[in-house]
């Protein structure tokens, strides 16, 4: 048995990014002792890679501008997969978050009266991205941050301890959830420093732990991004919903190749940046599809005039939804007319005056100067797709944030699904983390003070984790319970198993996603599930990350197997989900959301079996829109979303 | 252009002691410094621990000291070196080394801690803030800081007097409280605080000797010295000085009918 520390909390927050924060202060507010968990420094989540802004209908820009319209705006975006309540709930909460964020410290960019400046954005009928400059993640994170510090000074005041209601457990990651029967009784976790292990006992256990980013080759997201969450939930037994859906952001770097993914804001593209091809078009005006034909310039005229006349001229197609931008420039360079690395050119150079482009994006400016030698006051960008966002996530009440299947497990910000549907627009995850993160906290806490009794750790489940944990130093001698031909193998360097993962997600699951591929996906992925077991390691476990890579495999592999099993069974194309074979939006899948559960939560036969995989699919049909939400809409608009029935319900 | 290999020495041990370790290394067109540190890790020394995540200079995790001078990991170009020089990396100098080039970088969570917090103005609620954009200027600049800690570790006064750490919050605290002064909103000195005098009897400002170091070291291009650390001098040395300002300020923080 192994000795491990044991320490009682009343709320675990598993991460530090800006839904993590935001629940740990709410969960903090409402009276709960609560311990926040991260796998890097305090501050350096990838939240604080946000560069855009965050979308909030607060009308500073326009007027017109309600809570309605941003509504609208995120269920067209996400082709009305959207969890209605969610987008409803984000929709009318979010300039409450944004403008308390304010009475914390936050400095804005700011309009002529003095109020908070916002800008355009991909989807969003109005100016709606509250913004500074291009690094609102930063301005995001770090203000949490100190509303944290400022929190723990209050604690200090009054108990002679910063830490004694909240507290931040920076580098450390967490590797499972513990539970008594379906209750959740806290997590396990190891500490990067010095490999230690401990247990942090709590009722109430919130998962904001971000994306899946690195289980593909091509991205924006960091080491971070291995779908820990996701798999944490699996593996306490709750489902995660509608995982075929990952966002291809339409710019991010190509050249040179080692900041390849890298991103390229949209707001680029907001404050004028036009997209051309090799022959110096604008294609995008021949790629707007259908649904939005009345929204978008039909001319390049009409198009520049919307940035100084927008009521009165329709907007650029260069501001169609992510997926539409991103699909459009993949064609583009499959038909040849891609820019000399692959990409397709961005070019701010001939749109604006050389200062109010180093103003206005200042990090674009020094992120392509200083990475690929590319002033792009004088020249265009080279761009093209990177996978950027996770819209599928655990399954969440709209209202509570609980997750299903685990009592006191909760999720929010990128590792929640359901908000964003099928796509997610630009600046509208900043103010998910903000709206859910604070609902998720609130809940937790009013869960865990409540109880009367709560659930106990279990021995046995903290020795498994140590176990499992601990396994890949022993990745060369005979594991217990391995069998003979197991052992004779030699150890997998789990880098080599990293990038071969990589590759298959990129190549085979990727922005467009044909049968014959998704199925060599899953089998490639049996393969790597089979050799990760035998994952080994040198050195000891003094922070040491090719242990901890061999140790996030187990997830990425769940994850990826939950993204290719749900594109594989959605036969159509939809947001974040583009088919091949089965290239339009078929009205009857809208209704449908997947559910991915594991398969055998004893972690026994299925986790090598090839064929069965880790993961069973189930389908849900989703609640109805409720009528005063469908009401917002046009009927024409709706019948090219809704089936006939759900029409005339 | 092509990949050729490079020659590292990369500091790798721990609280115990440790030493240059040598390598050669493929380099490809474009890469940076923690790209070759990755190639590393990957090929010949898995073990070799690095922090790490945006690999855009937006986070501030990948400070390191490379041929000695601080710099961001994700930042530095291969093509700065010419391609028969040796490349050294070592752990910052001024944190105590947790392994390779990873350093305990606590000191600086501490100081953090002991910044008194922004105070909302009271009357104002969510939403009616205003406030102009020249007045945020100033403090926005401050707040463009990723935290990577390089002035911290550059400044003479802590890096090589350990003894400095307790009474001095170094360039990036300093540069807080400045940020605080001058938002626009804040209203510590309604409530008796005066962030001028905490700057210079509690977090040091007066052992700063205005060298511009941390400047030259902060990725953001940040004017430190310039920008925040001497105008609280001469803001904290007029209140001190000044009988008037001196007198001014006790009246105006006297509590209202005390
Ligand atoms: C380059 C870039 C630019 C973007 N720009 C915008 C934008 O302009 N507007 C917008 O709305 N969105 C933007 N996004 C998306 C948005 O930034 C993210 O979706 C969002 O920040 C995710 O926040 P989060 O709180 O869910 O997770 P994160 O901020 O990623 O935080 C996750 C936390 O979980 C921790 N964690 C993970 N696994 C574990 C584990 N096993 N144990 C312990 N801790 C763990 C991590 O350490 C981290 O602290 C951008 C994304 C990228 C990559
Ligand atoms: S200017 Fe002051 S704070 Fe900056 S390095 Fe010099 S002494 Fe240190
Ligand atoms: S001020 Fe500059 S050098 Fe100092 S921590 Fe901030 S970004 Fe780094
Ligand atoms: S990795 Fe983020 S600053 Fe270098």
């Amino acid at each position: 048995m192994t000795v491990v520390e044991r320490q009682e909390w009343d709320v675990v927050v598993v991460g530090a990014g800006g839904a993590g924060l935001r629940a740990a202060i709410e969960a903090r507010e409402r009276g709960a002792r609560t311990a926040v968990i991260c796998k890097s420094l305090f501050g350096k989540a990838h939240t604080v890679m946000a560069e855009g802004g965050i979308a909030a209908a607060m009308g500073n820009a326009n007027p017109h501008d309600n809570w309605q319209v941003h509504f609208r705006d995120t269920m067209r975006g996400g082709k009305f997969l959207n969890q209605w309540r969610m987008a409803e709930l984000h929709a009318r909460e979010a300039p409450d978050r944004v403008w308390e964020l304010e009475t914390w410290g936050a400095l804005f960019d700011r309009t002529k009266d003095g109020r908070i400046s916002q800008r355009n954005f991909g989807g969003h009928e109005y100016p709606r991205l509250a913004h500074v400059g291009d690094r609102t993640g930063l301005e995001l994170i770090r203000t949490l941050q100190q509303k944290v510090v400022a929190l723990q000074q209050e604690d200090e005041k009054e108990t002679g301890e910063y830490e004694s209601r909240l507290k931040v457990f920076q580098e450390c990651t967490v590797t499972r959830v513990l539970k008594e029967r379906d209750r959740v009784s806290g997590v396990f976790a190891y500490e990067r420093e010095t490999g230690r292990f401990f247990v942090l006992e709590a009722p109430a256990v919130v998962i904001a732990t971000g994306g899946i980013g690195k289980s593909f080759k091509v991205t924006s997201n960091s080491w971070e991004y291995t779908g820990d969450g996701h798999a944490l939930a699996l593996l306490a037994g709750a489902p995660l919903l509608n995982m075929e859906f990952v966002q291809f952001h339409p710019t991010g770097m190509v050249w040179p190749p080692s900041v390849k993914g890298i991103l390229v804001t949209e707001s680029v593209r907001g404050d004028g940046g036009v997209l051309r091809n090799s022959e110096d078009e604008r294609f995008m005006f021949d790629y707007i599809p259908d649904v939005f034909k009345e929204k978008y310039a039909q001319s390049e005229e009409e198009a520049d005039r919307w940035y100084d006349d927008p009521d009165n001229n329709r907007r650029p197609p260069e501001l169609l939804p992510r997926d539409e931008v991103a699909r459009a420039i993949n064609a583009e360079v499959k038909a040849g007319r891609g820019s000399p690395h692959g990409g397709v050119f961005l070019d701010v150079s001939t749109r604006m005056p050389a200062e109010v482009i180093r103003r206005r994006l200042p990090s674009m400016y020094h992120q392509f100067k200083e990475l690929a030698d590319v002033d792009i006051t004088a020249e265009p960008m080279e761009v093209g797709p990177t996978c950027h966002y996770v819209m599928g996530g655990i399954a969440v009440d709209s209202d509570t944030a609980a997750a299903r299947g685990a009592t006191g497990l909760y999720a929010a910000g990128e590792v929640a699904g359901g908000m964003h549907g099928s796509n997610r627009l630009g600046g509208n995850s900043l103010s998910d983390l903000l709206v859910f993160g604070r609902r998720a906290g609130l809940h937790a806490a009013e869960y865990a003070t409540g109880l009367a009794e709560r659930p106990l750790v279990d021995d046995i489940q903290v020795d498994t984790a140590a176990a499992e944990a601990l396994r890949p130093f022993s990745a060369e001698g005979p594991a217990p319970g391995e069998d003979g031909e197991e052992q004779s193998h030699p150890p997998e360097n789990p880098y080599t198993l990293h990038q071969e993962l990589q590759q298959t997600m990129n190549d085979l699951v990727g922005i467009i996603r044909r049968e014959p591929e998704m199925q060599q996906a899953l089998k490639k992925l049996a393969e790597l599930r089979v050799r990760a077991r035998r994952a080994g390691v040198e050195g000891h476990r003094q922070f040491n990350p090719g242990w901890h890579l061999a140790l996030d495999l187990r997830n990425m592999l769940l994850v990826s197997e939950c993204v290719a099993r749900a594109a594989l069974e959605r036969t159509e194309s939809r947001g974040g989900h583009t088919r091949e074979d089965y290239p339009t939006m078929d009205r009857a899948w809208r209704r449908i959301n997947l559910l991915c559960r594991l398969t055998d939560p004893t972690g026994g036969l299925a986790a090598t079996d090839p064929v069965r995989g880790q993961i069973t699919l189930g389908r849900e049909t989703t609640e109805p829109i409720r009528p005063d939400l469908l009401a917002l809409f046009e009927k024409e608009e709706l019948v090219k979303y809704l089936a006939e029935e759900e029409l005339y319900e | 252009m092509s990949s050729y290999e490079a020659r590292f020495q990369v500091w790798r041990g721990d609280v115990g002691g440790g030493g240059l370790e040598d390598f050669k290394v493929e380099v490809n067109d474009g890469e940076v410094v923690l790209d070759i540190i990755h190639r590393l890790q990957a090929t010949q020394a898995p073990d070799l621990a690095v922090r790490w995540n945006c690999k855009a200079g937006k986070c501030g995790s990948c400070s390191a000291e490379i041929n000695g001078r601080p710099r961001l990991m994700c930042m530095t170009r291969m093509s700065v070196f010419g391609r028969d020089e040796t490349i050294t990396v070592t752990p910052l100098r001024t944190f105590p080394v947790i392994r390779d080039l990873v350093t305990d970088v606590g000191f600086n969570y501490r100081k953090a801690r002991e910044i008194p917090s922004f105070v909302p103005p009271p009357g104002l609620g969510p939403g009616e803030y205003r406030m102009q954009q020249e007045d945020v200027d100033r403090s926005q600049e401050f707040r463009k800081c990723i935290e990577c800690f390089l002035c911290q570790n550059t400044c003479h006064v802590v890096r090589d007097h350990d003894e400095n750490k307790q009474v001095f919050a170094g360039p990036r605290f300093l540069m807080r409280v400045a940020e605080l002064d001058m938002h626009p909103l804040d209203a510590a000195q309604e409530t008796g605080l005066d962030r001028k005098r905490t700057a210079q009897d509690d977090h040091g400002l007066g052992y700063c000797n205005i060298t511009k170091c941390c400047t030259e070291v902060c990725p953001e291009n940040i004017k430190i010295t310039d920008n925040a650390l001497i105008p609280l001098k001469e803001r904290a040395i007029d209140r001190k000085y000044d009988p008037l300002v001196w007198l001014g300020s006790k009246i105006s923080r006297r509590p209202p009918g005390g």
